[in-house]
């Protein structure tokens, strides 16, 4: 019975869409010239983690889903599959691959082992946006006060801040920055990307 | 625009905080003993210096943490941001 459970979780919902589907080919469009590119990764795992970095919990989760949790203010910890991102003294976002989120879940709350704990899978919170290419910090800057300068802001940096107005994770990485931004406005953080972008893009 | 720096994220956008009156009012120890007057003076009643004030602000766009400032009122200089629970910074 448990695997009849587990096929039928691991199925993708028929007609899922991701908030900014219906942008892909104006993202594609805009990426053509090759010194921007924008684009979607939808349907990633977000668990919103809370917990006493202090505690023995916090390291024993940290194993389980073998990424410590990043104490510094601002930073994230892993990579690849999977990266852990540091929203706030006692709060962090695991971000996984699609189809993650059950199985992180239950690990994290295996390894909390009853401590003082929350986690929430927010995988349909928000969305991700690629913002990469040479040009991606020029347009970031036309809607966001932080300074995305390498010095400041290269991999392994995320926060948590305002882009055109509308809350975002960023995140820094090797090629570009990803934007989580809420389903709800993801197509405006889209329609506002594109609008950015227009001086950047080949022919725009 | 006032840059407020965020004793977790470092400075960031005034308009990335929401503001929280003065800090360090304590909670009376036994509301139910006071009479009207001092139960709507612990209310409503502020200072409102011209000067150094230690106010309570919110990062809500970002960390999502409850601080402490001291701001001039009088210049909206920011002399000195702390965590909430630390004691209030001396300014000479």
């Amino acid at each position: 019975m448990a695997d009849s459970v587990a096929d039928s979780v691991a199925e993708p919902a028929v007609g899922r869409r991701s908030p900014a589907a219906a942008f892909a080919a104006r993202f594609e469009a805009a990426s053509a010239g090759g010194s921007l590119r924008l684009a979607e990764i939808p349907f990633l795992a977000q668990i919103n983690l809370r917990v006493d970095p202090k505690s023995p919990a916090a390291e024993r989760i940290g194993t389980a889903i073998g990424v410590p949790l990043p104490v510094e203010p601002g930073t994230t910890a892993g990579g690849g599959d999977l990266e852990v991102l540091w929203l706030g003294p006692d709060e962090w976002l695991v971000v996984g691959p699609d189809g993650a989120a059950r199985d992180l879940v239950e690990r994290i709350e295996e390894a909390a082992a009853g401590e003082h704990v929350s986690v929430v899978d927010v995988s349909a919170q928000r969305t991700t946006l690629v913002v990469g290419g040479e040009r991606a910090r020029d347009v970031l800057a036309h809607g966001c006060a932080l300074d995305l300068h390498p010095r400041a802001f290269g991999p392994g940096r995320c926060a948590q801040t305002m882009l055109a107005r509308a809350a975002v994770v960023l995140v820094a990485g090797e090629d570009g920055f990803r934007l989580l931004v809420r389903s709800s406005f993801a197509a405006y953080v889209a329609e506002w990307l594109l609008d950015a972008s227009v001086e950047y893009v080949a022919g725009g | 625009m006032l840059l407020i720096p965020c004793p977790w994220c470092g400075p960031r956008d005034e308009a990335e905080f929401h503001y929280g009156g003065q800090a360090h009012v304590a909670y009376p120890e036994d509301p139910a003993a006071l009479s009207d007057e001092e139960w709507a003076r612990y209310l409503f009643f502020r200072d409102n210096p011209k000067g150094l004030f230690a106010e309570r602000w919110s990062h809500t766009a970002g960390c999502r943490r409850w601080f402490n400032a001291v701001r001039d009122t009088a210049t909206n200089e920011i002399h000195a941001v702390y965590r909430t629970g630390e004691p209030r910074p001396v300014i000479a």
